[in-house]
Protein backbone atom coordinates (compact mmCIF):
# COMPACT_ATOMS: atom_id res chain seq x y z
CA UNK A 1 0.00 0.00 0.00
CA UNK A 2 3.05 2.40 0.51
CA UNK A 3 4.01 1.78 -3.09
CA UNK A 4 1.05 4.21 -4.42
CA UNK A 5 2.27 7.05 -1.33
CA UNK A 6 5.74 7.60 -2.83
CA UNK A 7 7.02 6.68 -5.74
CA UNK A 8 10.40 3.95 -5.29
CA UNK A 9 13.44 4.37 -7.34
CA UNK A 10 13.74 2.18 -10.09
CA UNK A 11 16.19 -0.04 -9.09
CA UNK A 12 14.63 -0.61 -5.75
CA UNK A 13 11.58 -2.26 -7.86
CA UNK A 14 13.77 -4.48 -9.45
CA UNK A 15 15.72 -5.54 -6.81
CA UNK A 16 12.95 -6.60 -4.95
CA UNK A 17 11.52 -8.98 -8.14
CA UNK A 18 14.77 -10.30 -8.46
CA UNK A 19 14.66 -11.51 -4.94
CA UNK A 20 11.16 -13.04 -5.15
CA UNK A 21 12.88 -14.99 -8.67
CA UNK A 22 15.26 -15.71 -6.05
CA UNK A 23 12.74 -17.01 -3.40
CA UNK A 24 10.58 -19.07 -5.87
CA UNK A 25 13.58 -20.68 -7.27
CA UNK A 26 15.59 -21.74 -4.64
CA UNK A 27 11.81 -22.70 -2.86
CA UNK A 28 11.49 -25.18 -5.71
CA UNK A 29 14.72 -26.88 -5.82
CA UNK A 30 14.40 -27.20 -1.76
CA UNK A 31 10.99 -28.50 -2.13
CA UNK A 32 12.46 -30.96 -4.70
CA UNK A 33 15.92 -31.86 -2.38
CA UNK A 34 13.49 -32.58 0.54
CA UNK A 35 11.08 -35.08 -1.39
CA UNK A 36 14.67 -37.29 -0.86
CA UNK A 37 14.62 -36.56 2.47
CA UNK A 38 17.57 -39.44 3.34
CA UNK A 39 19.72 -38.38 0.73
CA UNK A 40 19.32 -34.90 2.02
CA UNK A 41 20.37 -35.78 5.36
CA UNK A 42 23.53 -37.42 4.79
CA UNK A 43 24.69 -35.00 2.36
CA UNK A 44 24.17 -32.44 4.88
CA UNK A 45 25.99 -33.91 7.37
CA UNK A 46 28.80 -35.11 4.74
CA UNK A 47 29.02 -31.59 3.86
CA UNK A 48 29.87 -30.81 7.49
CA UNK A 49 32.16 -33.84 7.70
CA UNK A 50 34.13 -32.72 4.45
CA UNK A 51 34.32 -29.19 5.71
CA UNK A 52 35.56 -30.79 9.58
CA UNK A 53 38.57 -32.27 7.88
CA UNK A 54 40.37 -29.48 7.27
CA UNK A 55 40.23 -28.49 11.12
CA UNK A 56 40.90 -32.25 11.84
CA UNK A 57 44.45 -30.68 9.79
CA UNK A 58 44.88 -27.59 12.13
CA UNK A 59 44.17 -29.98 15.29
CA UNK A 60 46.46 -32.45 14.06
CA UNK A 61 49.30 -30.00 13.73
CA UNK A 62 48.88 -28.58 17.06
CA UNK A 63 49.70 -31.87 18.51
CA UNK A 64 53.22 -31.34 17.61
CA UNK A 65 53.02 -27.51 18.25
CA UNK A 66 51.66 -24.73 20.63
CA UNK A 67 51.40 -21.97 18.05
CA UNK A 68 51.36 -22.00 14.61
CA UNK A 69 52.71 -18.25 13.26
CA UNK A 70 52.81 -16.71 16.46
CA UNK A 71 49.04 -17.51 16.94
CA UNK A 72 47.35 -20.41 18.90
CA UNK A 73 44.91 -23.28 18.41
CA UNK A 74 41.72 -20.91 19.35
CA UNK A 75 43.05 -17.84 17.40
CA UNK A 76 43.47 -19.90 14.35
CA UNK A 77 39.73 -21.57 15.06
CA UNK A 78 38.55 -18.18 15.17
CA UNK A 79 40.27 -18.18 11.89
CA UNK A 80 39.20 -21.39 10.69
CA UNK A 81 35.66 -20.59 11.84
CA UNK A 82 35.17 -17.40 10.24
CA UNK A 83 36.74 -18.05 7.19
CA UNK A 84 34.32 -21.06 6.81
CA UNK A 85 31.27 -19.32 7.50
CA UNK A 86 31.87 -16.85 5.02
CA UNK A 87 32.41 -19.02 2.58
CA UNK A 88 29.58 -21.23 3.17
CA UNK A 89 27.24 -18.98 3.57
CA UNK A 90 28.41 -17.19 -0.10
CA UNK A 91 28.12 -20.95 -1.52
CA UNK A 92 24.87 -21.76 0.34
CA UNK A 93 23.28 -18.40 -1.75
CA UNK A 94 24.89 -18.14 -4.87
CA UNK A 95 27.61 -21.11 -4.93
CA UNK A 96 25.31 -22.60 -7.54
CA UNK A 97 26.69 -20.08 -9.97
CA UNK A 98 29.60 -22.64 -10.16
CA UNK A 99 27.86 -24.92 -12.82
CA UNK A 100 26.96 -21.79 -15.25
CA UNK A 101 29.87 -23.39 -17.99
CA UNK A 102 28.01 -26.63 -18.17
CA UNK A 103 24.50 -24.49 -18.48
CA UNK A 104 26.58 -21.95 -21.22
CA UNK A 105 27.24 -25.60 -23.02
CA UNK A 106 24.37 -27.58 -23.01
CA UNK A 107 22.67 -24.14 -23.96
CA UNK A 108 20.30 -23.94 -21.29
CA UNK A 109 21.71 -20.23 -20.19
CA UNK A 110 18.61 -19.47 -23.22
CA UNK A 111 16.07 -20.91 -20.96
CA UNK A 112 16.92 -18.56 -18.26
CA UNK A 113 16.80 -15.55 -20.45
CA UNK A 114 13.68 -15.97 -21.99
CA UNK A 115 11.91 -15.93 -18.71
CA UNK A 116 10.85 -12.70 -17.60
CA UNK A 117 13.37 -12.41 -14.26
CA UNK A 118 16.71 -11.36 -13.47
CA UNK A 119 19.13 -13.82 -14.91
CA UNK A 120 21.25 -13.39 -12.03
CA UNK A 121 18.73 -14.40 -9.57
CA UNK A 122 17.69 -17.34 -11.59
CA UNK A 123 21.39 -18.72 -11.88
CA UNK A 124 22.19 -18.02 -8.28
CA UNK A 125 18.56 -19.74 -6.64
CA UNK A 126 19.40 -22.60 -9.74
CA UNK A 127 19.76 -26.29 -7.75
CA UNK A 128 19.57 -24.27 -4.95
CA UNK A 129 21.10 -26.86 -2.10
CA UNK A 130 20.28 -26.53 1.87
CA UNK A 131 22.74 -29.33 2.28
CA UNK A 132 25.32 -26.54 2.21
CA UNK A 133 24.58 -25.46 5.27
CA UNK A 134 26.08 -28.73 6.79
CA UNK A 135 29.34 -26.56 6.53
CA UNK A 136 27.82 -23.01 7.68
CA UNK A 137 26.77 -24.78 11.02
CA UNK A 138 30.18 -27.08 11.41
CA UNK A 139 32.01 -23.68 11.25
CA UNK A 140 29.88 -21.73 13.57
CA UNK A 141 30.21 -24.90 16.09
CA UNK A 142 34.19 -24.33 15.68
CA UNK A 143 34.00 -20.56 16.19
CA UNK A 144 31.64 -21.11 19.24
CA UNK A 145 34.25 -22.98 20.73
CA UNK A 146 37.24 -20.46 19.94
CA UNK A 147 34.95 -17.97 20.96
CA UNK A 148 34.65 -19.88 24.33
CA UNK A 149 38.26 -20.43 24.51
CA UNK A 150 39.36 -16.84 23.83
CA UNK A 151 37.52 -14.82 26.45
CA UNK A 152 37.15 -11.88 24.55
CA UNK A 153 36.33 -8.81 25.87
CA UNK A 154 32.76 -8.09 24.07
CA UNK A 155 32.49 -4.49 23.70
CA UNK A 156 30.22 -2.49 21.59
CA UNK A 157 32.21 -1.98 18.75
CA UNK A 158 33.74 -5.50 18.94
CA UNK A 159 30.17 -6.99 18.34
CA UNK A 160 29.82 -4.61 16.07
CA UNK A 161 33.08 -5.75 13.58
CA UNK A 162 32.03 -9.18 14.14
CA UNK A 163 28.54 -8.86 12.41
CA UNK A 164 30.01 -6.80 9.94
CA UNK A 165 32.76 -9.73 9.45
CA UNK A 166 30.44 -12.11 8.41
CA UNK A 167 28.14 -9.80 6.07
CA UNK A 168 31.03 -8.64 4.42
CA UNK A 169 32.80 -11.67 4.10
CA UNK A 170 30.07 -13.70 2.83
CA UNK A 171 29.61 -10.50 0.03
CA UNK A 172 32.99 -10.62 -0.58
CA UNK A 173 33.13 -14.55 -1.53
CA UNK A 174 29.84 -14.18 -2.63
CA UNK A 175 31.35 -11.62 -5.45
CA UNK A 176 34.16 -14.05 -6.07
CA UNK A 177 31.55 -16.47 -7.33
CA UNK A 178 29.85 -14.32 -9.35
CA UNK A 179 32.90 -12.76 -11.11
CA UNK A 180 33.63 -16.48 -11.82
CA UNK A 181 30.52 -17.45 -13.35
CA UNK A 182 31.03 -14.86 -15.40
CA UNK A 183 34.48 -15.58 -16.84
CA UNK A 184 32.94 -18.88 -17.66
CA UNK A 185 30.38 -17.32 -20.09
CA UNK A 186 34.34 -16.54 -22.08
CA UNK A 187 35.86 -19.53 -20.99
CA UNK A 188 33.15 -22.36 -20.60
CA UNK A 189 35.36 -24.86 -19.46
CA UNK A 190 37.47 -23.39 -17.24
CA UNK A 191 35.27 -23.59 -13.84
CA UNK A 192 37.93 -24.56 -12.21
CA UNK A 193 39.78 -21.73 -11.91
CA UNK A 194 37.64 -19.61 -9.35
CA UNK A 195 38.28 -22.43 -6.73
CA UNK A 196 41.83 -20.57 -6.37
CA UNK A 197 39.80 -17.98 -4.78
CA UNK A 198 36.98 -19.35 -3.07
CA UNK A 199 38.18 -22.60 -1.53
CA UNK A 200 41.62 -21.97 -2.20
CA UNK A 201 41.34 -18.40 -0.64
CA UNK A 202 38.82 -19.95 2.80
CA UNK A 203 41.59 -22.63 2.77
CA UNK A 204 44.62 -19.61 3.01
CA UNK A 205 42.59 -17.40 5.61
CA UNK A 206 42.61 -20.15 8.16
CA UNK A 207 45.93 -19.80 8.55
CA UNK A 208 47.45 -16.78 10.26
CA UNK A 209 48.81 -13.95 7.72
CA UNK A 210 52.14 -14.63 9.48
CA UNK A 211 52.86 -18.03 8.11
CA UNK A 212 52.79 -16.94 4.16
CA UNK A 213 55.24 -14.85 2.33
CA UNK A 214 54.92 -11.44 2.56
CA UNK A 215 53.92 -10.76 -1.40
CA UNK A 216 51.12 -13.25 -1.40
CA UNK A 217 49.42 -11.51 1.59
CA UNK A 218 50.03 -8.10 0.05
CA UNK A 219 48.03 -9.58 -3.13
CA UNK A 220 45.54 -10.78 -0.45
CA UNK A 221 45.20 -6.90 0.71
CA UNK A 222 45.94 -4.98 -2.62
CA UNK A 223 45.16 -7.30 -5.08
CA UNK A 224 41.89 -9.94 -4.80
CA UNK A 225 41.27 -8.62 -1.08
CA UNK A 226 40.17 -11.70 0.86
CA UNK A 227 42.32 -10.19 3.65
CA UNK A 228 39.08 -8.14 4.13
CA UNK A 229 36.77 -11.48 5.15
CA UNK A 230 38.99 -12.11 8.23
CA UNK A 231 42.24 -11.34 8.55
CA UNK A 232 42.54 -7.78 9.29
CA UNK A 233 39.38 -7.92 11.21
CA UNK A 234 40.81 -10.68 13.45
CA UNK A 235 43.71 -8.48 14.55
CA UNK A 236 41.15 -6.26 15.84
CA UNK A 237 38.99 -8.67 17.61
CA UNK A 238 41.58 -11.15 18.99
CA UNK A 239 43.98 -7.63 19.82
CA UNK A 240 46.77 -8.85 17.83
CA UNK A 241 49.66 -6.98 16.49
CA UNK A 242 49.70 -6.58 12.65
CA UNK A 243 52.56 -8.76 10.89
CA UNK A 244 51.11 -7.67 7.31
CA UNK A 245 52.37 -3.40 7.58
CA UNK A 246 49.33 -1.67 6.45
CA UNK A 247 47.28 1.05 7.21
CA UNK A 248 45.58 0.36 11.12
CA UNK A 249 42.32 1.95 9.33
CA UNK A 250 42.65 -1.40 6.83
CA UNK A 251 41.19 -3.57 9.99
CA UNK A 252 37.34 -1.65 9.80
CA UNK A 253 37.90 -1.06 5.82
CA UNK A 254 36.20 -4.71 5.26
CA UNK A 255 32.70 -2.50 4.30
CA UNK A 256 34.81 -0.97 1.61
CA UNK A 257 36.36 -3.64 0.47
CA UNK A 258 33.25 -6.06 -0.05
CA UNK A 259 31.40 -2.72 -1.80
CA UNK A 260 34.49 -2.39 -3.85
CA UNK A 261 34.49 -6.50 -4.79
CA UNK A 262 29.92 -6.54 -5.32
CA UNK A 263 30.82 -3.49 -8.04
CA UNK A 264 33.20 -5.28 -9.70
CA UNK A 265 31.45 -8.46 -9.71
CA UNK A 266 28.74 -6.80 -10.56
CA UNK A 267 30.62 -5.33 -13.87
CA UNK A 268 32.59 -8.62 -15.12
CA UNK A 269 28.97 -10.35 -14.82
CA UNK A 270 27.52 -7.82 -17.13
CA UNK A 271 30.45 -8.07 -19.70
CA UNK A 272 29.83 -11.80 -19.50
CA UNK A 273 26.34 -11.95 -19.74
CA UNK A 274 26.29 -9.38 -22.54
CA UNK A 275 28.71 -11.08 -24.74
CA UNK A 276 26.98 -14.40 -24.28
CA UNK A 277 26.24 -16.13 -27.38
CA UNK A 278 23.96 -19.05 -27.60
CA UNK A 279 25.32 -22.68 -28.44
CA UNK A 280 21.89 -22.53 -30.59
CA UNK A 281 20.96 -26.45 -29.33
CA UNK B 1 19.37 -36.16 -25.09
CA UNK B 2 19.74 -39.20 -24.35
CA UNK B 3 16.84 -41.58 -22.56
CA UNK B 4 17.46 -44.94 -20.66
CA UNK B 5 17.14 -47.38 -23.76
CA UNK B 6 15.56 -50.63 -23.71
CA UNK B 7 15.39 -52.65 -26.62
CA UNK B 8 11.84 -53.83 -27.63
CA UNK B 9 13.77 -56.49 -29.05
CA UNK B 10 16.84 -57.82 -27.04
CA UNK B 11 19.22 -59.48 -29.68
CA UNK B 12 20.36 -61.96 -26.83
CA UNK B 13 17.73 -64.26 -24.59
CA UNK B 14 20.35 -63.98 -21.91
CA UNK B 15 22.29 -60.49 -22.64
CA UNK B 16 23.52 -59.80 -19.17
CA UNK B 17 25.57 -63.38 -19.38
CA UNK B 18 27.96 -62.34 -22.38
CA UNK B 19 30.63 -60.05 -20.24
CA UNK B 20 31.06 -62.68 -17.64
CA UNK B 21 31.59 -65.54 -20.22
CA UNK B 22 33.85 -63.21 -21.83
CA UNK B 23 35.84 -61.90 -19.10
CA UNK B 24 37.78 -65.13 -19.06
CA UNK B 25 40.15 -64.30 -21.55
CA UNK B 26 41.75 -60.91 -20.94
CA UNK B 27 44.92 -61.53 -23.27
CA UNK B 28 42.49 -61.33 -26.52
CA UNK B 29 40.97 -58.26 -25.42
CA UNK B 30 43.78 -56.53 -23.97
CA UNK B 31 44.26 -54.42 -27.11
CA UNK B 32 40.29 -53.78 -26.69
CA UNK B 33 40.96 -52.50 -23.03
CA UNK B 34 44.19 -50.16 -24.12
CA UNK B 35 41.66 -48.56 -26.98
CA UNK B 36 39.62 -47.77 -24.27
CA UNK B 37 42.34 -46.43 -21.96
CA UNK B 38 43.51 -44.64 -25.17
CA UNK B 39 40.40 -42.92 -26.01
CA UNK B 40 39.70 -42.15 -22.51
CA UNK B 41 43.10 -40.23 -22.30
CA UNK B 42 42.13 -38.27 -25.54
CA UNK B 43 38.93 -37.51 -24.47
CA UNK B 44 40.62 -35.38 -21.31
CA UNK B 45 43.15 -34.27 -23.37
CA UNK B 46 40.62 -32.68 -25.49
CA UNK B 47 39.54 -29.85 -22.68
CA UNK B 48 41.98 -27.95 -22.69
CA UNK B 49 41.01 -24.60 -21.20
CA UNK B 50 39.50 -27.13 -18.35
CA UNK B 51 43.08 -28.85 -18.08
CA UNK B 52 44.75 -25.14 -17.57
CA UNK B 53 42.08 -23.91 -14.96
CA UNK B 54 43.15 -27.28 -12.85
CA UNK B 55 46.86 -26.87 -13.31
CA UNK B 56 46.37 -23.35 -12.10
CA UNK B 57 44.35 -24.23 -8.96
CA UNK B 58 46.28 -27.16 -8.03
CA UNK B 59 49.28 -25.05 -8.09
CA UNK B 60 47.90 -22.11 -6.18
CA UNK B 61 46.42 -24.98 -3.39
CA UNK B 62 49.88 -26.38 -3.20
CA UNK B 63 51.30 -22.99 -2.29
CA UNK B 64 49.08 -22.08 0.03
CA UNK B 65 49.40 -25.49 1.94
CA UNK B 66 53.10 -25.58 1.22
CA UNK B 67 53.54 -22.45 3.65
CA UNK B 68 51.26 -24.08 6.25
CA UNK B 69 53.75 -26.70 6.21
CA UNK B 70 56.88 -24.74 6.35
CA UNK B 71 55.27 -22.98 9.36
CA UNK B 72 54.93 -26.10 11.26
CA UNK B 73 58.22 -28.12 10.14
CA UNK B 74 59.98 -24.69 11.11
CA UNK B 75 59.23 -25.05 14.65
CA UNK B 76 58.85 -29.18 14.59
CA UNK B 77 62.07 -30.23 11.97
CA UNK B 78 62.00 -33.50 11.38
CA UNK B 79 58.53 -33.72 12.49
CA UNK B 80 57.37 -37.24 11.63
CA UNK B 81 60.46 -38.51 10.17
CA UNK B 82 60.66 -35.86 7.17
CA UNK B 83 62.80 -32.74 6.99
CA UNK B 84 61.56 -29.24 5.90
CA UNK B 85 62.63 -30.47 2.02
CA UNK B 86 60.61 -33.90 2.28
CA UNK B 87 57.60 -32.33 3.73
CA UNK B 88 57.60 -29.42 1.07
CA UNK B 89 57.50 -32.39 -1.50
CA UNK B 90 55.62 -34.38 0.06
CA UNK B 91 52.98 -31.43 -0.46
CA UNK B 92 53.59 -31.24 -4.07
CA UNK B 93 53.91 -34.47 -5.08
CA UNK B 94 50.44 -34.93 -3.12
CA UNK B 95 48.93 -32.11 -5.72
CA UNK B 96 50.36 -33.62 -8.30
CA UNK B 97 48.94 -37.24 -7.05
CA UNK B 98 45.00 -35.47 -6.36
CA UNK B 99 43.83 -35.53 -10.12
CA UNK B 100 45.63 -39.09 -10.84
CA UNK B 101 43.71 -40.40 -7.89
CA UNK B 102 40.79 -38.71 -8.53
CA UNK B 103 41.22 -38.34 -4.46
CA UNK B 104 37.76 -35.97 -4.42
CA UNK B 105 36.03 -38.91 -6.09
CA UNK B 106 35.57 -38.36 -9.78
CA UNK B 107 36.96 -39.72 -12.95
CA UNK B 108 35.21 -42.95 -14.30
CA UNK B 109 33.07 -42.42 -11.56
CA UNK B 110 31.04 -39.49 -12.36
CA UNK B 111 30.07 -41.54 -15.88
CA UNK B 112 29.19 -44.70 -13.99
CA UNK B 113 26.81 -42.78 -11.92
CA UNK B 114 24.98 -40.37 -13.88
CA UNK B 115 24.84 -43.96 -16.30
CA UNK B 116 23.24 -45.72 -13.66
CA UNK B 117 20.69 -42.84 -12.86
CA UNK B 118 19.55 -42.13 -16.71
CA UNK B 119 19.84 -45.81 -17.40
CA UNK B 120 22.81 -46.29 -20.24
CA UNK B 121 24.25 -48.35 -17.94
CA UNK B 122 22.00 -50.86 -19.86
CA UNK B 123 23.48 -50.50 -22.94
CA UNK B 124 26.73 -51.13 -20.74
CA UNK B 125 25.88 -53.97 -19.53
CA UNK B 126 25.00 -55.29 -22.87
CA UNK B 127 28.45 -54.92 -24.14
CA UNK B 128 30.67 -58.01 -24.62
CA UNK B 129 33.00 -57.36 -21.82
CA UNK B 130 33.89 -57.47 -18.30
CA UNK B 131 32.71 -53.63 -16.57
CA UNK B 132 35.02 -53.16 -14.36
CA UNK B 133 38.38 -53.88 -16.44
CA UNK B 134 36.57 -51.33 -19.15
CA UNK B 135 36.01 -48.97 -16.84
CA UNK B 136 39.87 -49.71 -14.86
CA UNK B 137 41.13 -49.34 -18.02
CA UNK B 138 39.23 -45.83 -19.23
CA UNK B 139 40.06 -44.56 -15.81
CA UNK B 140 43.89 -45.40 -16.12
CA UNK B 141 43.70 -43.64 -19.40
CA UNK B 142 42.24 -40.59 -17.63
CA UNK B 143 44.86 -41.14 -14.86
CA UNK B 144 47.61 -41.21 -17.51
CA UNK B 145 46.48 -37.91 -18.50
CA UNK B 146 45.96 -36.05 -15.51
CA UNK B 147 49.59 -37.34 -14.39
CA UNK B 148 51.06 -35.27 -17.57
CA UNK B 149 49.36 -32.74 -17.00
CA UNK B 150 47.85 -31.15 -13.70
CA UNK B 151 50.80 -33.13 -12.36
CA UNK B 152 53.91 -32.33 -13.54
CA UNK B 153 53.17 -28.49 -14.25
CA UNK B 154 52.32 -27.65 -10.33
CA UNK B 155 55.58 -30.08 -9.34
CA UNK B 156 57.76 -28.43 -12.11
CA UNK B 157 56.58 -24.52 -10.58
CA UNK B 158 56.46 -26.07 -6.69
CA UNK B 159 59.86 -27.12 -7.56
CA UNK B 160 61.11 -23.32 -8.39
CA UNK B 161 60.09 -21.62 -5.40
CA UNK B 162 60.49 -24.27 -2.83
CA UNK B 163 63.22 -26.68 -2.31
CA UNK B 164 62.29 -29.97 -3.47
CA UNK B 165 63.72 -33.58 -2.62
CA UNK B 166 64.48 -35.46 -5.73
CA UNK B 167 65.51 -39.08 -5.18
CA UNK B 168 69.28 -39.32 -4.08
CA UNK B 169 71.83 -41.35 -3.98
CA UNK B 170 73.70 -44.22 -6.23
CA UNK B 171 72.99 -44.05 -10.14
CA UNK B 172 70.62 -47.74 -9.41
CA UNK B 173 69.58 -46.66 -5.95
CA UNK B 174 67.83 -43.28 -8.34
CA UNK B 175 67.11 -45.61 -10.94
CA UNK B 176 65.26 -48.04 -8.55
CA UNK B 177 63.43 -45.63 -6.73
CA UNK B 178 62.17 -43.95 -9.97
CA UNK B 179 61.04 -47.27 -11.38
CA UNK B 180 59.42 -48.38 -7.82
CA UNK B 181 57.54 -44.92 -7.60
CA UNK B 182 56.40 -45.61 -11.40
CA UNK B 183 54.86 -48.66 -10.18
CA UNK B 184 53.50 -47.50 -6.86
CA UNK B 185 51.74 -44.83 -8.63
CA UNK B 186 50.26 -47.33 -11.40
CA UNK B 187 49.02 -49.27 -8.17
CA UNK B 188 47.62 -45.88 -5.99
CA UNK B 189 45.32 -45.07 -9.36
CA UNK B 190 44.09 -49.13 -9.22
CA UNK B 191 43.64 -48.95 -5.98
CA UNK B 192 41.54 -45.73 -6.55
CA UNK B 193 39.92 -47.23 -9.40
CA UNK B 194 38.61 -50.07 -7.49
CA UNK B 195 37.21 -48.34 -4.36
CA UNK B 196 35.40 -45.42 -6.23
CA UNK B 197 34.21 -48.53 -8.68
CA UNK B 198 32.36 -50.37 -5.47
CA UNK B 199 30.99 -46.99 -4.48
CA UNK B 200 29.55 -46.06 -7.99
CA UNK B 201 27.60 -49.71 -7.93
CA UNK B 202 26.17 -48.99 -4.89
CA UNK B 203 24.02 -46.64 -6.95
CA UNK B 204 22.30 -49.34 -8.05
CA UNK B 205 20.98 -49.77 -4.73
CA UNK B 206 20.84 -46.65 -3.34
CA UNK B 207 19.84 -44.51 -6.47
CA UNK B 208 21.32 -41.69 -5.42
CA UNK B 209 24.83 -42.21 -4.75
CA UNK B 210 25.87 -39.00 -2.84
CA UNK B 211 26.08 -39.90 0.35
CA UNK B 212 28.12 -42.72 0.09
CA UNK B 213 30.42 -41.02 -1.98
CA UNK B 214 30.99 -38.38 0.56
CA UNK B 215 31.51 -40.56 2.79
CA UNK B 216 34.37 -42.70 0.99
CA UNK B 217 35.94 -39.36 -0.44
CA UNK B 218 36.14 -38.02 3.30
CA UNK B 219 37.85 -41.41 4.44
CA UNK B 220 40.24 -41.28 1.56
CA UNK B 221 41.28 -37.51 1.96
CA UNK B 222 42.11 -38.62 5.48
CA UNK B 223 43.21 -42.00 5.53
CA UNK B 224 45.32 -41.78 2.22
CA UNK B 225 47.79 -39.04 3.79
CA UNK B 226 47.05 -36.50 1.29
CA UNK B 227 45.91 -34.23 3.90
CA UNK B 228 49.28 -34.63 6.32
CA UNK B 229 51.55 -37.87 6.66
CA UNK B 230 50.13 -40.47 8.64
CA UNK B 231 53.14 -40.66 10.75
CA UNK B 232 51.55 -36.94 12.12
CA UNK B 233 48.53 -39.04 13.70
CA UNK B 234 48.27 -40.15 17.13
CA UNK B 235 51.05 -43.35 16.81
CA UNK B 236 48.17 -46.06 17.09
CA UNK B 237 45.66 -44.68 14.29
CA UNK B 238 48.91 -44.13 12.27
CA UNK B 239 49.84 -47.96 12.56
CA UNK B 240 46.94 -49.02 11.48
CA UNK B 241 46.08 -46.24 8.78
CA UNK B 242 49.13 -47.33 7.37
CA UNK B 243 47.97 -50.59 6.61
CA UNK B 244 44.40 -49.55 5.10
CA UNK B 245 43.87 -49.36 1.48
CA UNK B 246 43.58 -45.64 1.61
CA UNK B 247 47.68 -45.38 2.44
CA UNK B 248 47.71 -47.33 -1.04
CA UNK B 249 46.35 -43.95 -2.71
CA UNK B 250 49.04 -41.36 -1.37
CA UNK B 251 51.76 -42.23 1.60
CA UNK B 252 53.16 -45.59 -0.24
CA UNK B 253 53.84 -43.57 -3.54
CA UNK B 254 55.40 -40.41 -1.73
CA UNK B 255 57.07 -42.47 0.72
CA UNK B 256 58.50 -44.15 -1.99
CA UNK B 257 59.06 -41.22 -3.53
CA UNK B 258 61.08 -39.41 -0.86
CA UNK B 259 63.18 -42.57 -0.34
CA UNK B 260 61.53 -43.47 3.05
CA UNK B 261 60.63 -46.92 1.69
CA UNK B 262 63.83 -48.18 0.26
CA UNK B 263 64.32 -52.51 -0.16
CA UNK B 264 62.51 -54.41 2.21
CA UNK B 265 60.40 -51.74 3.02
CA UNK B 266 59.62 -50.69 -0.75
CA UNK B 267 58.72 -54.42 -1.57
CA UNK B 268 56.22 -54.28 1.12
CA UNK B 269 54.86 -51.34 0.28
CA UNK B 270 54.09 -52.73 -2.74
CA UNK B 271 52.80 -55.97 -1.80
CA UNK B 272 50.02 -54.17 0.24
CA UNK B 273 49.22 -52.28 -2.82
CA UNK B 274 49.31 -55.28 -4.79
CA UNK B 275 47.06 -57.02 -2.18
CA UNK B 276 44.42 -54.59 -1.69
CA UNK B 277 44.25 -54.08 -5.65
CA UNK B 278 43.45 -58.19 -5.59
CA UNK B 279 41.14 -57.84 -2.71
CA UNK B 280 39.09 -54.66 -4.09
CA UNK B 281 39.13 -56.50 -7.40
CA UNK B 282 37.86 -59.59 -6.32
CA UNK B 283 34.94 -57.44 -4.48
CA UNK B 284 34.03 -55.66 -7.25
CA UNK B 285 33.56 -58.64 -9.54
CA UNK B 286 31.49 -60.01 -6.99
CA UNK B 287 29.65 -56.51 -6.61
CA UNK B 288 28.96 -56.12 -10.68
CA UNK B 289 27.84 -60.15 -10.08
CA UNK B 290 25.06 -59.28 -8.18
CA UNK B 291 24.45 -55.65 -10.19
CA UNK B 292 23.48 -57.67 -12.99
CA UNK B 293 21.29 -59.96 -11.01
CA UNK B 294 19.92 -57.12 -9.68
CA UNK B 295 19.36 -54.62 -12.44
CA UNK B 296 15.28 -53.49 -14.21
CA UNK B 297 15.93 -51.26 -17.94
CA UNK B 298 13.12 -49.35 -17.28
CA UNK B 299 11.39 -48.61 -20.73
CA UNK B 300 11.29 -45.43 -22.16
Amino acid sequence: MAESLSVPPPWYGRTREALRAYRLVAGMWLRASLAYRTSFWITTVGNAVTSLLDFVVIAVMFQHTTTLGGWTLPQVAFLYGTSGLTLGLADLLVGSLDQLGQRVRDGSVDTVLVRPAAALAQLSADRFALRRAGRVVQNLLVLGWSLWELQLDWTGPKLLVMAVLVVCGTVIFGSAFVAGAAFQFFATDAAEVQNSVTYGGATMLQYPPSVFARDLVRGAVYGIPLAFVNWLPALYLLGLPDPIGVPGWFRFASPLAALLCAAAAGLAWRAGIRSYRSTGS
Amino acid sequence: MAQSLAPAHPPDPTPFRTFRTLSGRPGGSLRLYAAVARGSFRRYAGYRAATWAGVFTNTVFGFFIAYTYQALWQIRPHLGGYDLSAALTYVWLGQALLMPIAAMGGGVQDDIEARIINGDIAVDLYRPVDQQLWWLSADLGRAGYHLLSRGIVPLLVGGLFFHLRMPAGSPAAQALTWAGATVSVALAVTVSFLLRYLAALTGFWLMDPRGVRQVTVVLGMFFSGFLLPLSLLPSTLAAVAQQLPWAAMVQIPLDVFLQRRTGAALAQGLLLQLGWAGLLLGAGQLLQRAVVRKVVVQGG
